[in-house]
């Protein structure tokens, strides 16, 4: 188990090179430095001496992989590449445009992202995996095929409907809620109950259908007639038999996302002013703050990884088969 | 407007969607005169589901293709100079036809078929002081004297005109139709082979509704109008080209990396595979949207560093929407690869693979002429399954300012600039509306699509 662990963390090294290597290509290569000044200054009305002042605030007024000018190692230390890329494996992200740290300010809106996207994806596992064996149960009659057909229009409708339709009935004609904001303690809840309910409503149409498709996949095993045949009872075969057989597919699918969730929901978190990482991403791809966009495109993908490793250990669990040897 | 000639345009993304269309036309061709595929595009046709979708889809794509044929219309001439000159403004036969809604800009807001203005605006008062009232549009319902006491009759009068229209046009395709599949009682009582009536059926309820709304926009504007006093209707049909691109040339990108890579790779396997799954993880491993995110805001700078590009706005945005659609389907292709890797695996494992490679044919033959073919329906299953999620991707994008340039009508835009008008007391509710009504139907309509192309496809399903 430890060596196996072992292995998979070394695998994981060069796919996040890999991650910062393009992310590096993207954000300096493609455009010198020089070209982001000049865009972020303002392309017409720019002097020499702005887009110098530019670049050494950020420190990429240094050459991009040799540096001739320094000595020693310093030569391969002191320049963009190492700083800007290198030091993202120690996740030393560097300071946004306004000049705070981005680590920090990570560590800080993880809190709130957390509390959106958390009770989000369990109620709303819980949701879509009662409603697929509910649809399952009532297989080949009426309530399967408008279940179906409900779920193929939820999921014809954009994610953007759901808010911008939730905060309209509930915070604007009802006024249940306010309609964006966030607090802490105990005032969090009132804040909280909209985004985490649209946010349930919106997966729903596509999740239990993925489910549904699965359980039925499982429902037409031999090892299901065979209990059937022993009169064991339909809902004792579904939540069993059926339900247990099918966590390998749906361990699959969830457990990748639950790392993840740190980075919050980017529209969610826009739409209701919720301090977490989605809305800083959002506004930092709006202020084309890139410093940012690199730093969370890298803790992206190492959350990812993480989830594939998570997603491995988690089939240990639920299927005594699979050992790591 | 074209009254002096006019020049024809074609921008790249107008080429590259008549490109597509034709290979689309050549494919079916194809599948026409192989047995098994026209077997299962019939399984497809069949299903009344299948056959309403392909008619829905058939009438966006109608708009889409009036929407890519762009023109620069001749300027009038001057007496004297010989050379024609040209409208910097590139315009699509679509604009042409409704030129109305296209020039009737009111002031600002006005509800759905309105005749006044949403906003009270300062107004001359019939006695000549002035005053604060809804002022009178400008062109909607400008044909009615007295609207308080007209409107009701003339909007019943445009329906039921309207409705009589669209009827007439279903029962002539009734007539066409039914000659067509052997005889129009067979046609409405659902006897023919394909589902021949449900098509019908659906061409009709667009018939109608497609009438009535032509009917009534002759003297209104039928989803109001937005801040800047431009028809709804106007810029969703203009969304609607936006959306097709999106969707399908994006698989222009795909297709090539996906199939390609995930042939080689589950064919060749060693090395060859370890780079190409190497490739996919790290693609795979950053999520979307940032990867999207990060792409658009380098793609922004270069564009705007090169303003001697692009002669034209048109050309400038088309670019614009020519490279999201690059880079959405750089950074899509990952599933679909790894998907045919797996069954070229399979394939390359079976009898008559082996066979082949026994017999000498070289690599190349054996991949295009064994293995592609039998990969060909997870490709297609694939393509329309990610249609419906590329539209709706759009949207979102476009709301975060990453999607495609903010002058270009699109269900994103239009979303995005409503979002602020919910907030008016009382709202403004119809450029939502219609931007949900026209996505939540191409989207519908693309899924039940992907779903009756999967069933009629995927040996699997039974």
């Amino acid at each position: 188990m430890f060596a196996y662990l072992v292995r998979r963390l070394a695998y994981a090294l060069p796919i996040l090179i890999g991650v910062n290597l393009i992310t590096f290509a993207l954000f300096f290569v493609v455009n010198t430095p020089d070209d982001m000044a000049r865009m972020q200054l303002g392309v017409k009305r720019v002097t020499p001496e702005a887009i110098e002042r530019w670049k050494a605030e950020r420190g990429y007024d240094k050459p991009l992989f040799v540096n001739s000018a320094a000595a020693g190692a310093q030569q391969l230390t002191d320049t963009i590449f190492f700083d800007k890329s290198i030091r993202m494996f120690a996740f030393d992200f560097g300071r946004a445009d306004d000049g705070r740290d981005i680590a920090r300010e990570i560590a800080t809106r993880m809190g709130p992202s957390l509390a959106i996207a958390l009770p989000t994806f369990i109620l709303g596992l819980f949701v879509t995996v009662s409603f697929g064996l509910m649809l399952v149960f009532f297989r080949a009659t009426a309530i399967d095929f408008w279940g179906v057909v409900l779920c193929v229009a939820m999921m014809s409708i954009s994610s953007l409907f759901y808010i911008i339709g939730g905060q309209w009935l509930v915070s604007k004609v009802w006024h249940l809620v306010p309609i964006s904001g966030y607090g802490g303690g105990l005032d969090a809840p009132r804040f909280l109950i909209l985004p985490v309910l649209l946010g349930i409503i919106g997966g729903i149409g596509s999740s239990t259908r993925w489910y549904r498709t699965i359980f039925l996949e499982e429902i037409s095993r031999d090892y299901v007639r065979t209990a059937r045949a022993k009169g064991v009872s339909e809902l004792v075969v579904l939540f069993r038999h059926v339900l247990k057989n099918a966590m390998i597919p749906i361990l699959t699918g969830v457990v990748v996302v639950i790392p993840l969730l740190f980075m919050g929901s980017l529209i969610i978190e826009s739409f209701f002013g919720i301090p977490g990482l989605g809305s800083y991403t959002i506004d930092a791809i709006q202020s084309q703050d890139f410093a940012v966009v690199r730093a969370m495109v890298f803790i992206g993908s190492v959350l990812y990884i993480v989830g594939l490793i998570l997603t491995d250990l988690s089939y240990t669990l639920v299927d005594p088969r699979v050992r790591f040897e | 407007m074209i009254e002096h000639g006019f020049q024809s345009v074609v921008l790249w993304t107008d080429a590259l969607f008549f490109l597509l269309i034709a290979a689309s036309v050549v494919g079916l061709i194809h599948a026409w005169r192989s047995p098994p595929l026209r077997a299962s595009w019939q399984r497809v046709t069949r299903r009344p589901t299948g056959m309403a979708a392909i008619v829905v889809l058939l009438a966006f794509l109608a708009i889409g293709v009036l929407d890519s044929l762009h023109i620069r219309a001749a300027l009038a001439p001057v007496p004297g100079k010989v050379e024609v000159v040209y409208a910097t403004e590139v315009n699509s036969v679509l604009d042409l036809l409704l030129a109305r809604q296209r020039s009737d800009v009111e002031r600002t807001y006005s509800a759905p078929l309105a005749t006044h203005s949403f906003v009270k605006e300062n107004v001359e008062r019939a006695d000549g002081g002035q005053g604060r009232d809804y002022a009178r549009l400008k062109y909607g319902g400008a044909h009615l004297d007295d609207p308080a006491q007209q409107r009701g009759d003339d909007l019943r009068e445009r329906i039921l005109h309207g409705a009589w229209l669209g009827g007439a046009v279903a029962l002539a395709m009734a007539a066409v139709l039914g000659v067509a599949v052997g005889g129009p009682v067979k046609l409405l009582l659902g006897r023919t082979r394909l589902a021949w009536r449900a098509a019908w059926i659906t061409f009709s309820v667009l018939a109608v509704v497609g009438g009535i709304v032509f009917s009534l926009a002759q003297g209104y504007h039928v989803f109001g109008t937005d801040k800047v006093g431009q028809d709804v209707l106007y810029l969703t049909l203009k969304s609607v080209r936006t959306a097709l691109m999106i969707g399908t040339l994006t698989t222009l990108v795909t297709l090539p990396l996906a199939i390609g890579l995930g042939i080689l790779a589950g064919y060749f396997g060693g090395w060859v595979d370890d780079v190409i799954q190497y490739l996919y993880t790290v693609l795979n491993s950053i999520p979307g949207v940032l990867l999207i995110a990060a792409a658009v805001l380098m793609m922004q700078v270069f564009i705007e560093l090169h303003p001697e590009w692009f002669s034209t706005a048109a050309e400038r945005s088309d670019a614009r929407l020519l490279a999201l659609c690059v880079i959405l389907g750089m950074t899509s292709w990952t599933g679909l690869c790894r998907l045919l890797r797996g069954e070229t695996l399979k394939l390359r494992e079976l009898e008559y693979v082996q066979a082949a490679r026994a017999f000498g044919v070289p690599p190349l033959r054996i991949l295009l002429r064994h293995v592609l073919p039998n990969l060909m329906h997870i490709v297609l299953i694939a393509l329309v399954m990610d249609f419906s999620g590329l539209v709706l991707a759009e949207a979102v994008l476009s709301y975060v300012g990453i999607g495609v340039d903010s002058n270009m009508a699109s269900f994103g835009t239009m979303i995005n600039a409503a979002r602020m008008e919910l907030a008016r007391d009382p709202m403004v509710w119809w450029s939502l509306a219609a931007a949900f009504v026209f996505m939540f139907v191409l989207v519908l309509a693309a899924n039940l699509l992907a779903d009756v192309v999967r069933d009629a496809f995927d040996p699997r399903a039974s």
